[in-house]
Order: C-alpha cells, then sequence, then structure tokens
C-alpha cells in the first residue's frame, strides 16, 4: 500500500511538472518530448488505479502515433524563435484578454456544475468485479453491448474527419508523371532485353 | 526488520535476480547474433565471415564490442547534447523492457500481465522515438532524412501489424501472451493464418529497419542513416538495441503464430525436449530468415516501401480481421 502510494505521488509530481515544462520549454522539440513524458506518467497513473487497457492503449495510440507525428511536423518547422517572441509581446495584451474571458466563463462554467444525484449508481452498475472478468473483457462488453450505437457514432465521426483532411490536401496536379507498379511489375525480360552477337569491327 | 526483509527487500532481490537471468544471456545472444548474421552471410556469398579471432571466430563480437567501447566519443558541433545522449540509452532500454512479458516456457515468464500483447505493441511502437530523436538531436542533414524515413516506415507498418495481431487475438480471445501459447495446443496458428504469419514476418522486417526495408541506414545514400554522428558506447548502444529488437520480434513472431515453447508434434521424443529450446529454436528460425532476406533480397525503394505498407498490407490485413471474424462467428468457433 505504502509502495502503491509512493508511485502515485511520483507519477503526479512528474504529470504535473513535465506538463508545466510543455507550455515553458523554449524549445518546440522539447516540448513534445515533455508532452510524451506526461502522457507516460498518465498511463503509469491509469496502471495504479488497475485501468491496464486504458493504460496500454494511451500508450500506443497517443505516445506510438500521435506525438511521433507530432514531433514530425515540430522537427520540421523551421522558426526564427526571436522572432516569434518579438511577435508574442505585441500580442499579448489581446490574448491575455481572451485568456481571462475564458478563465471567467470555465468558471462560471464550473461554479455551476452539480453531479446528478444518482450517477453513481448508473456509473458503477455495469463494471464487473475485477476477479470475475478482466479488464479488456469488461471494457469490450460495454462497448459493443451497452454503448454500440454510440461507439458506432464516434467510428463514424472519425472517418468524416479523415476523408475531411484529404478533401482538404487532396491537389491535383497536372503534368506529374506518377509510376504505374503494376506495369512496372508486369515488365519481362524478354520485352527489354536483346541479344545480339555483335560481330568485331561493323559494330551493331 | 524482519518484517523488511521479507517483504520487500527478498522479493526485490529475487526481481533483481530474475531480471539479470533474462538480460545478460539476451545481450550475449545479441552478440553472437552479429557473429551468425556474418557467418551466414558470408557462407551465402561464399566468403569465411570471421574467423580470426579464437576458434571459428567465435569471440569476433566480443573484439569488436572492446573495440567500440575504447572509441572516442564524439558530440558534433550544434548538436543537442542531452538529447543526443538520451536516444541510443532510450533504443537500448526500450528492447530490453520488452522482455518483462515474454514467457520462455509454461509459467517461466517475468511478469504475466494481462495486456501482454498490448504491451509488446506499445514498447515496440516507441522504438521510433530514439531514431527520430537521434536524427534531429544529431544535427545532420544525413541522420534527420534517416530518422524521417525511420519514422514515418515505422508508423505505416504499425498499423497493419496491429491489425495482424487482432486476426490472432480474434482466435485466442485473450491479450495474455500464455494463453495465446496454449490456444495453440491443436494447431500452430501459422498454418490457419499463413497470409498473416508472412505479412507479420514482412512487417517485423520493416518495423526493425532490416533489409530489404533499411532505408533509414541506405549507408548508399544516406551514409548510415541516423546513427551517422554516433560512435563508441552511444553507437554500440543503438547496435545492441537494433539486434535485440530484432530478437524480440521473432520471439513475438514465434509466440504470435509458432507455438511459442510447444514442440512441434505433441508426443514422446518431442515432448522430451524441454520448452525453453523450442523457444529458443524458433527464434534461432526467425533469425535466420531474417538474415537469409538481408542477403539474397535487394533494398526497397521507398515509394514502393509505402505502397506496400499502405496500399497492399492494409487493406489486405482488415480484410483478413473481417474475416477471420466472419468465419468464426459461422462455425461457432469464438473462444469463450
Amino acid at each position: 500500500m505504502i509502495l502503491q502510494g509512493i508511485a502515485f505521488y511520483v507519477f503526479a509530481a512528474l504529470l504535473v511538472a513535465s506538463g508545466v515544462m510543455v507550455i515553458s520549454a523554449r524549445n518546440p522539440v522539447h516540448s513534445v518530448l515533455f508532452l510524451i513524458l506526461a502522457f507516460f506518467q498518465a498511463a503509469g497513473l491509469c496502471l495504479l488505479m488497475g485501468a491496464e487497457f486504458i493504460a496500454m492503449i494511451l500508450v500506443i495510440v497517443y505516445v506510438g502515433a500521435v506525438a511521433v507525428l507530432f514531433l514530425f511536423v515540430v522537427m520540421m518547422l523551421d522558426i526564427n524563435f526571436r522572432e516569434l517572441r518579438k511577435g508574442a509581446m505585441e500580442a499579448l495584451p489581446l490574448g491575455a484578454l481572451v485568456g481571462l474571458i475564458l478563465l471567467a466563463e470555465l468558471a462560471a462554467v464550473l461554479g455551476g456544475w452539480i453531479v446528478a444525484p444518482n450517477v453513481a449508481a448508473i456509473a458503477g452498475a455495469p463494471t464487473p468485479a475485477f476477479d470475475q472478468v478482466s479488464n479488456t473483457q469488461a471494457l469490450g462488453r460495454l462497448m459493443y453491448t451497452q454503448y454500440v450505437y454510440l461507439f458506432q457514432a464516434s467510428g463514424i465521426v472519425l472517418l468524416i474527419a479523415m476523408i475531411g483532411a484529404i478533401v482538404l490536401t487532396l491537389r491535383h496536379r497536372p503534368g506529374v508523371r506518377k509510376q504505374n507498379v503494376g506495369a512496372q511489375i508486369s515488365r519481362r525480360r524478354e520485352d527489354v532485353v536483346v541479344i545480339r552477337k555483335v560481330t568485331t569491327g561493323e559494330g551493331v | 526488520m524482519a518484517e523488511f526483509w521479507s517483504g520487500f527487500l527478498l522479493p526485490l532481490i529475487i526481481m533483481v535476480l530474475e531480471i539479470l537471468a533474462i538480460t545478460v544471456p539476451l545481450l550475449v545472444a545479441v552478440a553472437f547474433m552479429t557473429y551468425a548474421e556474418r557467418k551466414i552471410m558470408g557462407a551465402m556469398q561464399l566468403r569465411q565471415g570471421p574467423a580470426i579471432v579464437g576458434p571459428f571466430g567465435l569471440m569476433q563480437p566480443f573484439a569488436d564490442g572492446l573495440k567500440l567501447f575504447a572509441k572516442e566519443q564524439i558530440l558534433p558541433e550544434g548538436a543537442n547534447r542531452v538529447v543526443f545522449y538520451i536516444a541510443p540509452m532510450l533504443t537500448f532500454f526500450l528492447a530490453l523492457i520488452a522482455w518483462a512479458v515474454i514467457p520462455f516456457d509454461y509459467g517461466v515468464v517475468l511478469s504475466n500481465i494481462n495486456v501482454g500483447v498490448l504491451y509488446l505493441f506499445a514498447i515496440s511502437s516507441l522504438g521510433v522515438y530514439g531514431i527520430v530523436m537521434a536524427g534531429w538531436a544529431s544535427n545532420s542533414r544525413y541522420a534527420f532524412l534517416g530518422a524521417l524515413r525511420s519514422a514515418a516506415q515505422m508508423v505505416s507498418y504499425e498499423v497493419s501489424m496491429g491489425l495482424i495481431i487482432i486476426t490472432v487475438l480474434l482466435c485466442v480471445g485473450s491479450l495474455n501472451l500464455t494463453d495465446i501459447v496454449r490456444a495453440q495446443e491443436t494447431v500452430w496458428f501459422c498454418i490457419p493464418l499463413l497470409p498473416m504469419f508472412v505479412m507479420f514476418f514482412i512487417s517485423a522486417l520493416a518495423e526493425t529497419n532490416r533489409a530489404p526495408f533499411d532505408l533509414p541506414e541506405g549507408e548508399s545514400e544516406l551514409v548510415a542513416g541516423f546513427m551517422v554522428e554516433y560512435s563508441s558506447a552511444p553507437f554500440a548502444l543503438f547496435f545492441l538495441g537494433e539486434y535485440a529488437n530484432m530478437i524480440l520480434m521473432s520471439a513475438m513472431t514465434s509466440i504470435l503464430f509458432l507455438g511459442g515453447w510447444l514442440p512441434p508434434l505433441p508426443f514422446a521424443p518431442f515432448t522430451w525436449v524441454p520448452g525453453i529450446v523450442w523457444f529458443a529454436l524458433k527464434i534461432a528460425f526467425c533469425l535466420f530468415t531474417y538474415v537469409w532476406v538481408r542477403a539474397t533480397v535487394p533494398r526497397y525503394r521507398y515509394d514502393q516501401l509505402m505502397r506496400l505498407g499502405w496500399k497492399v498490407f492494409l487493406p489486405l490485413s482488415l480484410f483478413w480481421v473481417v474475416l477471420t471474424a466472419g468465419v468464426l462467428v459461422t462455425f461457432g468457433w469464438l473462444p469463450k
């Protein structure tokens, strides 16, 4: 129990610290690396709570795929940070104003937040005991039986996002020569290589 | 004090010993893997391979290792010092921690977790960070290009690998690696799922940046790709990590498709051999095929590599997931 407590505080402290470093690091690549560290700590916290499936998926999806592409893009950026900072100081009052408004709105919403009185019963009911069924099975049952329509709906939302991204970036450029893989593979030696006996002094 | 000893210190010591019992043989295996690779490639190319150091050149990997560690460490100008040194450590570290969940025989596993496959998949998808960080921190064009190629390649092949793993999971009904091996007691999955087995092996080649997918290092264009600026111990760490990853991928292939520690036929002369030997033999077979492929197949062009990943493997593996699920449901073979 003590070990778990220590582990919790270590994970939580590192999570908050790396979260702070994400927004305060000067180098954007370092920011992304701290973001990855933060994901890891979050996965550790999930493990401590017994949510092993969520923890692994967090690492696979966020660290293994999303953050790689993030890092990919950020590394390619060629920004002059001094220029950027000069511009940032001019936009500071406006930015601060927008931030304050958002903070006030958030406070207003959270201040009036009331948790429904019977929510604990609803949330707790479909979760079977850990010794009867494993984490993954419990999640699977819940998602594919009770919430199957919501699950499908979220899938369609993601599909639309994917199609949208393709439509936005698709450009038909004229004059581009493309590889025809079928033609390349179906090329046979007989079609392209001719062997001739060349007699000396005459040439082909 | 006694409680502290029996409740904390003793389990800790046992755990450390168990970890050493996995890591030390693994590192020796890595050393001899480099030797075996050079010997096999030599035989395939009508050469001798290393033959001078020790009997049959057996001491060659240790001589190479000593030589590497005796060399000077060079930090390129303009390199990001911290990230530059973290990258090889990360690669090596990730190649080692994945072995925590590999079952060597029934019950012989450091940590028998319920989501073993996901853990392995997560760790192998993290391998790209070592490479990307190395490429970026080196502050060199060659290294950066190699890192970008590698990142794109590994992300592409992970997608189809995930789907292939899903077909296996459909047949097993569990994410636990021990359960996966035990589900193959009647028949190894490489027989009913043969196309998936071949695709998994090819994806594993791409995932470990091996020939014919070794474009991240492509020495004819990129000198040595992402590790061009590394020397001495950091280079050795990259090298060790890469070969440990190959062994890990072979172990994964054996567990998912070749029946892990199970003997090929479940009766007398085969069952006398301990399971760990069968497991090692299967890993060795996969590794031999890695070397065989490297010695025979020419390197892919980059657009062909991307095409293979996205336009061939991804639709095909998706189709097989649907097909496997359909067959299992139709015939009522779904595992409980």
